[in-house]
């Protein structure tokens, strides 16, 4: 099983939904966010591009937060998702330092919180938050070792990209061009 | 005497100890919120829902509010059987629960003070004198001048309560910004070509069309829901996307032909796509042979009018227009071209409507897949009341015969009637409002202050202080919506649909239901029969069982579904057809607007240039926030706090601004910005034009978060073009230049 997420940068309009979403559910505190968007803006008036990006934690398989955490609170479960055991972690920062996605942050509470795929509901069944709500249907999540999952039929005949693969962090979000 | 009615900005501080409590405020605010989450996420099943429909925008979108064991709300989620939002409400509607917990509500009544020394402060104030004072002034002014001279202005739920008191009471003197300064001239122009309004949610059939057009439409930075997930749907289908903008909007991001046009050029781009389609014999001649009327002298108007002509005007080239024209022909009837939402630009913007409503007809994209659906609504009965009484004169006649064809009341022209000086034959003397913030949705802010001045009493209801509420002699502090019952939703779509509002915690503070408020005023007036019930679910009960449901049942489904009664969402080929114009066809040529003395199809005008240095200050929504409304919202602060000014990189360079600099900006007439806003440099922006999102730049500093971020693009609106037909108010006709200077500097030393 490997859970991961595909975005279709021809649909997201960049309106937020997800991280909102993602805040009420997992109760992230104000000022702080898990999931945000990028806009990407090409070309000179009038010929030009642009496309959004919902970004969150790439749930990395060769993941340098879990190599470098002190304590192994920073680890993979099952299906690939990173995760932190907020008892555990000391809030030292060195994970955040490693990501090159910037998906980490100190939360008030003194531990490192990040996307969670939101596991709770993944382990019902569901989907995360952000995927159930986004508008224009543009995230996409699933196991990829199931060919029916929403995610491999997302990923199947599409182009895609990933961030920063020059890392080597085999990150696990898609995006769909 | 009557004193002049100031602003009041701090409910009971004196003015010195305000700015220091304000920091102190602003820190709290942030940092030790009273609601202050914490804990794991839980699982939808350790929650309870509550079904409610979304009061963050127009749009309605049904959902749940999720409440947890200790009775806190957590979320609120769209429900899947709603078709206005299939489940999935946008950031606002998600976000929407930051209205409940927002630290800076009204939380009681208020009434206007004033101190020896002439200073003005509001007082906190028992729901019972605030309503008897509401009460009395309303008899006072019923006794003085009669009920019509106490004006309104309604928007939303709030205002539909509002509007019923005020029925009851035997005014009809009411305006709402929806329709002059937003969607009025949608009305008139569909009205008078197919007999038929666009309602709300618009009935475009975006979802099967293979060909979107949108004439400064911003679908994804307006968030209206369903559409914005239809325009996703039609991305998937590989549907084409045209966008007119001068502005690289989401939706010009997103398709095949973009056309950068000049502002205030579109009708004229219009005009030689309808030449296009009958010159080059691309019109859909089956529709326009069975249902049009008027098509010889369309051909002949449009003669002349070709793309040559055009592009001299609106900068897109003869070719792009001709190639759009043809792929439009080549997908009709499944062409929509969006009739837009708020379309009050230029003046003659109900005349650029009708341009869009002809090319639709031209492409026979009416009643067809694709095009314009047949919607439906479930009729629900009244809950039964006496006949409103009639009044003597109403809102119309405000308009002294100008404006023939509105067909609601104009906000500039009651707001005019309330100002002495202006000598209208109907004076309004007191005002009531529910809804709308009108400092931050009216152009001409100084006529808006000359006629607080020339009122006698203004009451207002709203769940937060906006600028509006600053005004006020007395304000009544509403539950927010997941707080309250409120009238059931019925909604126009592909299939009628009903929803319900019900609370799903007590309300917070001292605050209470708008229904609440308005009965209490109206039984103190002794209008009891038209509160013929003690609490709002009895009145939703009585309207359920009469279409088969029942209050019960509605709080377990939320949403509930009806078959279409009128017939099939689509014209049958060549089923006959009649249109509720005067000549029963699609008016070409309108009939009405030629004997209401209006050109009976539309001309392209040229308007005003920016003077020099100037740019035309263009303006419209972000996908975060809804109109002046959400600024403060804690999760909706979070997603935007400000909003920016765009200007593009040449601009830019000729003025050295820099990328994230502060500028104060100034208009033709002299007006300021009350704060400095931003500059975004961006290659998205025409260089003869600057664009802001409208809402931002908050002057009432009980709102901690949301006070002084950006700049107010509605300060700049000093000037506006009303339109002849129905008293739109075109707002696009004001120019900004840059001040890189505090322009308060000087004053502000004078006072240390």
């Amino acid at each position: 099983m490997r859970y991961a997420m595909a975005i279709d940068t021809n649909k997201c309009v960049g309106c937020a939904d997800c991280v909102v979403a993602c805040q009420t559910e997992n109760l992230v505190p104000h000022g702080y966010c898990r999931d945000w968007i990028v806009e990407k803006v090409d070309g000179t008036y009038p010929n030009l591009d642009m496309i959004f990006q919902s970004e969150r934690c790439n749930h990395c398989d060769n993941a340098p937060c879990v190599r470098c955490c002190p304590t192994g609170s920073s680890h993979i479960a099952e299906g690939g998702i990173v995760l932190v055991t907020h008892d555990e972690c000391i809030g030292c920062g060195a994970c955040i330092e490693s990501c090159p996605y910037d998906a980490r942050y100190v939360h008030p509470d003194g531990y490192v919180d990040k996307c969670t795929f939101c596991i709770h509901r993944v382990d019902k069944g569901e989907n995360p938050a952000c995927v159930d709500v986004c508008p224009t249907y543009c995230l996409h999540f699933g196991d990829l070792d199931d060919p029916n999952s929403d995610v491999s039929k997302a990923l199947k005949d599409r182009n895609w990209y990933v961030l920063a693969p020059e890392a080597g962090t085999d990150p696990q979000l898609y995006f769909l061009r | 005497m009557k004193t002049r009615r100031q602003f009041i900005k701090i409910s009971t501080a004196g003015v010195g100890a305000a700015a220091l409590g304000l920091q102190a405020l602003n820190m709290k605010g942030v940092n030790l919120l009273p609601d202050k989450f914490s804990g794991d996420p839980v699982s939808d099943e350790d929650l309870t829902p509550y079904p409610t429909y979304c009061e963050v925008c127009f749009w309605k979108c049904a959902g749940w509010t999720f409440v947890d064991k200790k009775g806190k709300i957590r979320k609120v989620v769209g429900n899947v059987k709603d078709p206005n939002s299939n489940g999935r409400l946008c950031p606002r509607g998600t976000g929407g629960i930051g209205m409940y917990y927002d630290e800076d509500r009204l939380k009681t009544p208020l009434i206007r003070e004033t101190k020896q020394d002439g200073t003005q402060y509001f007082r906190k104030a028992t729901w019972d004198e605030a309503l008897d004072r509401v009460a009395n002034k309303m008899k006072e002014v019923k006794e003085k001048y009669g009920p019509e001279a106490f004006g309104y202005f309604n928007h939303g739920n709030p205002g539909t309560h509002l509007e019923h008191l005020m029925r009851a009471y035997g005014s009809e003197t009411n305006a709402e910004p929806a329709y002059a300064q937003c969607r009025g001239p949608r009305s008139a122009a569909y009205y008078a070509t197919f007999g038929a309004y666009i309602g709300s949610p618009e009935n475009t059939d975006i979802r099967d069309t293979r060909c979107l057009v949108l004439i400064g439409s911003h679908i994804g930075e307006n968030m209206h829901n369903t559409q914005v997930q239809e325009m996703s749907m039609a991305i998937d289908q590989k549907a084409t996307i045209i966008t007119v903008d001068p502005r690289f909007s989401t939706p010009a991001a997103k398709s095949k032909y973009w056309l950068p046009i000049k502002p205030a050029t579109d009708i004229a781009l219009l005009m030689a796509w309808i030449h296009v389609l009958i010159y080059e014999d691309i019109y859909n001649k089956d529709f326009v042979r069975k249902y049009t009327f008027g098509f010889d002298q369309l051909k002949e108007h449009v003669k002349n009018m070709t793309p040559e002509w055009a592009y001299g005007i609106t900068t897109i080239p003869p070719d792009m227009i001709r190639r759009t024209a043809r792929e439009m022909a080549g997908h009709a009837p499944s062409v929509v071209i969006h009739p837009g939402r708020h379309v009050v630009w230029y003046g003659d913007d109900t005349q650029r409507e009708r341009a869009m409503a002809i090319l639709t007809a031209l492409l026979g994209a009416w009643g067809k897949r694709g095009s314009l659906y047949l919607p439906e609504s479930k009729h629900l009965p009244h809950f039964p009341q006496p006949k409103y009484p009639e009044p003597k004169w109403t809102w119309k006649d405000v308009n002294e015969g100008k404006y023939p064809l509105a067909t609601m009341g104009i906000t500039t022209e009651v707001i005019k009637a309330s100002i002495p000086k202006y000598r209208y034959k109907h004076q309004v003397k007191a005002w009531f409002s529910a809804g709308t913030n009108l400092p931050l949705s009216m152009p001409d802010k100084r006529m808006f202050q000359e006629a607080i001045d020339s009122i006698e009493f203004f009451a207002v209801m709203d769940t937060m202080p906006m600028e509006v509420t600053g005004y006020a002699d007395v304000i009544l502090p509403e539950a927010t919506y997941l707080e309250r019952y409120d009238f059931l939703r019925s909604a126009q779509n592909r299939f009628p649909s009903i929803a319900l509002r019900m609370p799903a915690v007590e309300p917070k503070y001292d605050s209470k239901p708008g229904w609440w408020i308005m009965k209490q005023i109206g039984e103190r007036l002794g209008l009891h029969d038209y509160y013929n019930y003690n609490d709002y679910s009895e009145v939703i009960d009585w309207q359920l069982k009469q279409v088969g449901s029942s209050l019960d049942e509605m709080k377990k489904i939320g949403v509930k579904t009806f078959e279409r009664e009128t017939g099939p969402l689509y014209l049958g080929y060549n089923e006959d057809f009649t249109f509720n114009t005067n000549t029963g066809k699609v008016e070409l040529y309108s009939t009405e607007f030629q004997s209401a003395g209006f050109d009976p199809m539309p001309v392209y005008t040229q308007h005003p240039e920016p003077p020099q240095s100037h740019y035309r200050l263009i303006y419209g929504r972000s996908p975060m926030h809804t109109f002046s409304r959400t600024q403060n919202n804690h999760y909706l602060w979070d997603l935007q706090k400000q909003n920016t000014v765009w200007v593009h990189p040449s601009v830019a360079n000729m003025w050295s601004l820099k990328h994230g600099e502060k500028v104060w900006l100034k208009n033709q007439d002299g007006a300021i910005t009350d704060f400095p806003v931003e500059v975004r440099v961006t290659e998205r922006i025409r260089w003869d034009s600057v664009y802001m999102v409208h809402g931002f730049g908050h002057s009432d500093k009980k709102l901690t978060r949301a006070y002084g971020r950006g700049a107010s693009d509605e300060k700049m609106i000093t000037k506006y073009a009303m339109d002849p037909i129905m008293g739109g108010t075109g707002m696009r006709v004001n120019f900004v230049t840059f001040l890189k200077d505090n322009p308060r500097k000087e004053n502000k030393e004078d006072k240390a």
